[in-house]
């Protein structure tokens, strides 16, 4: 672990990228620039873990990687449990000189944690190992052709669950991953979105700099999946903040804290207009699930604030 | 060296010759019947006696999961497991041989579900066949502790590079106490050496592992595996004849009894092998030629040794403790018929016995014997029969 | 795509660091970010938002790297001083 030294400025970040340029993912892709930040984020070089899904699939197509960092592939749903054996193992071996402990960082998909990657997650941190655990969420299993994950807002149309006759997209809310994470009471767990760069830059420097196990949810749009324009990924993110859709805190040594509070927030709408996986909510016939969701957003962000202020309670 | 004789169930043999090959790394899942395996691991940790990080996981695919992070890592790792366990980290065994790492693993062997049933039979240990790994059979619990410790051996010489495992019976030989001859630590510890892989995930080399391979660029890696499989043979003809100066036993792929003149040799693998040695006995008794070969290095298969054992026999009756839906025969059956097709004929009789733990007697295993003798007498083909089940 | 046998690849199919720089993505846009400096205040947001890593940064001075710059707009998108511009590719 590194002692926390949060960035000021952009010109802080180091200018050497590790993470590079030929990767084949999207044009504008979310994901993509959450690998960049992370790398530039990090102030030792860390071992990088990748479950399958965008990210690795595109970064590593033989023979081409696009990492300055070791780099390890095994699985979809197991980047916590191989994490977990790097972290403890690499404790043993560097005591012995055979190996060099480094910052072990897990760098998985929403795909590949809140549902099939959700046990192998519990349980590394359960047991508390080393290591820091990101979420990239682009909000459904994207690279297999955008079907939805339990982090598909409730509402949006996938491959899986698309806006038919007879029912109008996903009908299940998104899954409350950081709560279960806090349930394991964990030293940092944090959320955040790419458009606030220094913001995910620091949350990343803080987690590294508890020995672990931390969490960090962030918010990564897919272009392809959302269906918008490729130059609105940071611009959709930053309404996803504004608009209190994606609520942005951390939750340090069980002590809750809303990082951004957004007092005048942008109506939900905003956000949900600008992506085609909402297109079928604007139906008069549907106009009934934009109040839930809109009702949703204003509970989540007071049940927020209530766990906010009742102190330490993870 | 002075061997010492310690009172070792099979499981626990295995456990010890883990902690003298210095493991660093173990992660498992409990499942019956491997269960003590790990505890006897995790009580060896606790109390100091294996310096090694202990990962009680939260799965069997866990378990394998972070056994491969580890051995990323360049740490020389076990697991253990059986039956459900085994089926659940099934994804993770092809992923072990693709990726090059010479995991250990063992397999207390049990049935697979449904209908649910913990007892013996070799269902998980076949079923995992194809995947890469080099695959020992233990006899008993002695077998057992001399092929863990010669499994590493074979697993992490440079020309191997595979995972291996060694199966041994549940129950029957995982739970029975036999007095094991075990050789001393430091020799253990001058025969296997420290681990030392040429390439391992580590911060001062940025290298990748597990990268997408598109259809132009896959099959070599899988043709890498094949040769690593050949070279596996002689590795262990080699790992077989280095033991046997550090312990006084002779280990070889097929373990053969009687069968040089043998009319009828018996196949089998594991503890029936015993139970059919004391047949063929019998059964020599009663005039009748009988033989044994007990299937010892079942990957890669000894082709040339099978052939030489059953080339000039009348018949053998072919053991099988698993059953291959809808083929024409077992995996042991089709092994011999792989390794004398082309070279020989021998007619060759399958027997499905003992599924779920269902005992098999020296009369069962004497009449199969029997039967397959008249059977190729007639020159007739017989289909897989299924002594033990209730008609 | 790769023309080297299973003896001369190495086992596992383990990749050296940062060969994908020899993939140059620059080919896949329609349209390239084109940086009017005149109006460049050096704020290096457009650098930190790039998903492929094609501008180079000095200090606080940046440029394209058209090898790698595949035209999603998202810096033209993002500079504050709309210094970047979107412009269509030649055919």
């Amino acid at each position: 672990m590194t002692e926390y030294k949060p960035i000021t400025k952009l010109a802080d970040l180091p200018e050497e990228d590790l993470f590079l340029s030929g990767h084949r993912l999207c044009a504008g892709c979310g994901p993509g620039i959450t690998a960049r930040l992370t790398m530039l984020a990090s102030p030792e070089k860390p071992i990088v873990v990748n479950p399958t899904g965008c990210l690795e699939v595109a970064s590593t197509i033989y023979p081409f990687t696009a990492w300055k960092v070791p780099w390890v592939h095994v699985s979809f749903e197991n980047a916590a449990a191989v994490a977990s054996g790097i972290a403890e193992a690499l404790d043993k071996l560097d005591k012995e000189g055979r190996n060099k402990r480094a910052p072990v960082i897990a760098l998985a998909g929403d795909g590949g944690t809140f549902d099939i990657g959700l046990q192998a997650l519990s349980g590394a941190l359960e047991r508390g190992h080393r290591f820091l655990y990101i979420c990239y969420d682009n909000e459904g299993y994207m690279n297999t052709g955008v079907q939805r994950s339990g982090a598909t807002p409730m509402g949006a149309s996938t491959t899986t669950s698309p806006a038919g006759k007879v029912i109008p997209g996903k009908q299940e809310w998104k899954k409350d991953l950081v709560g279960i994470v806090a349930a394991h009471h964990i030293p940092y767990a944090a959320t955040a979105t790419i458009a606030y760069q220094r913001d995910y830059v620091n949350k990343v420097r803080k987690a590294l700099s508890y020995a672990g196990p931390t969490f960090i949810h962030v918010l990564a749009p897919c272009q392809l999946g959302w269906g918008y324009d490729p130059s609105q990924t940071i611009a959709i993110s930053r309404l996803a903040a504004e608009t209190r859709f994606f609520p942005l805190f951390e939750i340090e040594n069980g002590t809750l804290k809303m990082t951004m509070k957004f007092p005048k927030p942008k109506p939900m709408e905003e956000y949900v207009k600008t992506q085609r996986r909402f297109v079928h909510l604007f139906k008069p016939e549907n106009q009934h699930i934009l109040k839930q969701i809109q009702q949703n957003v204003d509970e989540n962000w007071e049940r927020l604030l209530r766990i906010e202020a009742a102190g330490k309670i993870f | 060296m002075e061997q010492k004789l310690i009172g070792l169930t099979g499981n626990d043999a295995i456990a010890y010759a883990v902690k003298q090959a210095k493991v660093d790394f173990i992660s498992a899942y409990p499942i019956t019947p491997q269960t003590f395996t790990v505890e006897t691991l995790s009580r060896y940790v606790a109390n100091g006696e294996l310096d090694a990080k202990f990962v009680n996981v939260e799965s069997e695919h866990s378990a394998l999961s972070a056994v491969i992070g580890a051995a990323l890592v360049g740490a020389r790792t076990f697991t253990a497991t059986s039956s459900q366990g085994l089926a659940l980290m099934f994804e993770e065994l092809p992923i072990a041989s693709g990726l090059r790492l010479p995991i250990v693993m063992s397999m207390s062997t049990r049935t697979l579900s449904a209908p649910i049933n913990i007892h013996n039979d070799h269902s998980d240990f076949l079923v995992s066949r194809d995947l890469g790994w080099v695959m020992l059979y233990a006899e008993d619990g002695q077998e057992a502790y001399d092929m863990t410790l010669m499994a590493y051996k074979i697993a992490e010489d440079k020309s191997v590079l595979l995972p291996a495992m060694v199966g041994i019976d549940g129950f029957i030989i995982s739970h029975a106490i036999q007095g094991i001859r075990v050789l001393d630590d430091r020799e253990v510890e001058g025969h296997l050496g420290i681990i030392n892989p040429r390439l391992k995930v580590n911060v001062d080399e940025p290298l990748t592992f597990g990268p997408l391979c598109f259809t132009d660029t896959f099959f070599e890696f899988k043709r890498q595996q094949h040769e690593a499989m050949t070279n596996a043979y002689g590795v262990v003809m080699r790992t077989f004849a280095d033991y046997e100066k550090l312990s006084g036993r002779k280990y070889s792929p097929v373990k053969n009894y009687m069968t040089e003149d043998a009319d009828v040799i018996i196949a089998a693998m594991g503890s029936t092998v015993g139970t059919a040695r004391e047949t063929a006995r019998r059964l020599r008794n009663e005039g009748i030629k009988a033989g044994v070969m007990g299937f010892t290095l079942f990957r890669p298969l000894p082709e040339r040794e099978i052939f030489e054992t059953v080339k000039n026999a009348k018949a053998v009756a072919v053991l099988e403790k698993f059953i291959s839906y809808g083929a024409a025969a077992g995996p042991h059956y089709l092994d011999i018929l792989s390794s004398i097709y082309g070279r020989g004929h021998v007619p060759l009789y399958d027997f499905v016995y003992g599924l779920g733990g269902r005992e098999m007697t020296k009369e069962m295993i004497a009449h199969a014997a029997k039967v397959s003798l008249s059977n190729a007498r007639e020159g007739v083909r017989v289909g897989v029969r299924f002594p033990g089940v209730r008609d | 795509m790769s023309s080297k046998t299973w003896k001369e690849l190495e086992i596992g199919a383990v990749l050296r660091a940062a060969t994908s720089l020899e993939f140059k993505t620059g080919d896949w846009r329609s349209e390239r970010a084109v940086i009017d400096y005149s109006k460049c205040i050096d704020c290096l947001i457009c650098w930190t938002f790039c998903p492929d890593s094609a501008i180079r940064r000095q200090g606080t001075k940046v440029s394209i790297n058209y090898d790698y710059c595949k035209g999603c707009g998202i810096c033209a998108n993002e500079c504050p001083v709309k210094a970047i511009s979107m412009q269509k590719e030649e055919v």
